[in-house]
């Protein structure tokens, strides 16, 4: 695969991508920065934000890492047994890398 | 205690983020050497991680220009893959309210996954932390994702190296997020948020839905199912500190 687009189309479509995920960055960051006050019911719904992206982007990665939900014979989902264990009982995130790393480097070359 | 020349916030943003720098180098390092071999030029393959800076959508943009697909469905694909930072602009906007409008559009072009997961994390967490600190914070994890993303990209297009994938490196990266899940979910409404907001993911990619349309579908709905559980389940009380804004 190689691109037949010229030079100057590339640039284009790279400048005009930018743009718009810089657009998409700084919507609500400049947003909030005119509007008075921002309703309750809205600063209510943005707490639920964290949990909700934090699983959407962990999960997914865990139980299908290949697209297919995979349990069985999967390191990863023991591995992130491991590291959540450490994330609730030390609460560190370089602590909660290294164990689940090493649970699942250990899993998958056998230590 | 040495003097410091950073910050102390800075520094606590530097050592939070050390760790997630290991799981972003070999993403970017993959970035930069697909870019080259897509047939982009070397300064083109900078220019996009520079300009756009946000892997998905730079990998997406980069295998559709070299399959020479129509320039619009480059861009609409690019623009719907980066949509989800629309709910992490609207989650951290209170946070960064009173920053002058220089910093808050910096602040706006190194937002990521990471930068924003920690940031809120470490916003909620306390309450006592002033916008300079909040600023130091931030731009101190944000800093340190691009400077590593940049300089590993570079190396994938000068070198094309890539780290050998069995080693699973990139792991690290969902191993962040489970990290900042498990102190993030401290009441029944948020544990069902995460519920949901993972299931639905994990149901978007078994069925290999495009666009990282899973994801945003599940963040939207875990945010709906939380909103919706809010008042029907027990919050503990404990829900106060962690809905400082």
């Amino acid at each position: 695969m190689a691109t037949e687009y010229g030079p100057a189309t590339v640039w284009g479509v790279m400048i005009a991508l930018g743009v718009a995920t810089f657009g998409i960055r700084a919507s609500f960051v400049h947003l909030f920065g005119r509007i008075d006050e921002v309703p309750d019911r809205v600063t209510n719904a943005l707490r639920f934000v964290p949990p909700a992206v934090f699983a959407a982007l962990t999960l997914p990665a865990i139980v299908a890492p290949e697209g297919a939900i995979a349990i069985v014979g999967n390191e990863r989902v023991a591995a992130a047994v491991v590291a959540a264990a450490v994330a609730w009982f030390v609460d560190d995130i370089l602590a909660t890398i290294l164990a689940g790393m090493a649970a699942f480097w250990a899993l998958r070359f056998g230590f | 205690m040495s003097r410091s020349l950073l910050p102390a916030e800075a520094r606590r943003g530097l050592r939070d983020v050390a760790p997630i720098l290991l799981g972003v180098a070999p993403f970017a390092l993959v970035a930069g050497a697909t870019a080259v071999d897509a047939g982009l030029s070397p300064l083109q393959a900078a220019g996009l991680s520079v300009i756009v800076f946000a892997g998905a959508s730079q990998l997406a943009a980069i295998e559709l220009l070299g399959d020479n697909a129509e320039l619009l469905v480059v861009l609409a694909t690019g623009v719907v893959i980066n949509l989800r930072m629309l709910m992490y602009s609207a989650s951290i906007a209170p946070h960064f309210r009173p920053f002058r409008s220089r910093w808050k559009a910096l602040c706006s072009y190194v937002l990521t996954d990471q930068a924003y997961a920690l940031s809120v994390t470490r916003y909620t967490g306390t309450d006592d932390l002033d916008s300079t600190a909040r600023r130091q914070y931030y731009l101190a994890v944000a800093g340190s994702l691009w400077v590593v993303w940049q300089l590993c990209s570079l190396v994938g297009i000068v070198v094309g190296a890539r780290v050998p994938p069995a080693w699973g490196l990139e792991f690290a990266v969902p191993l962040v997020f489970l990290s900042l899940l498990v102190p993030a979910t401290t009441s029944w409404p948020k544990l069902v948020a995460a519920a949901v907001g993972g299931g639905v993911a994990v149901a978007g990619a078994a069925l290999s839905v495009p666009l990282n349309l899973g994801l945003i579908a599940g963040g939207t709905a875990g945010v709906v199912a939380g909103v919706l559980a809010d008042g029907r389940l027990p919050s503990d009380g404990d829900d106060a500190d962690g809905g400082a804004h």
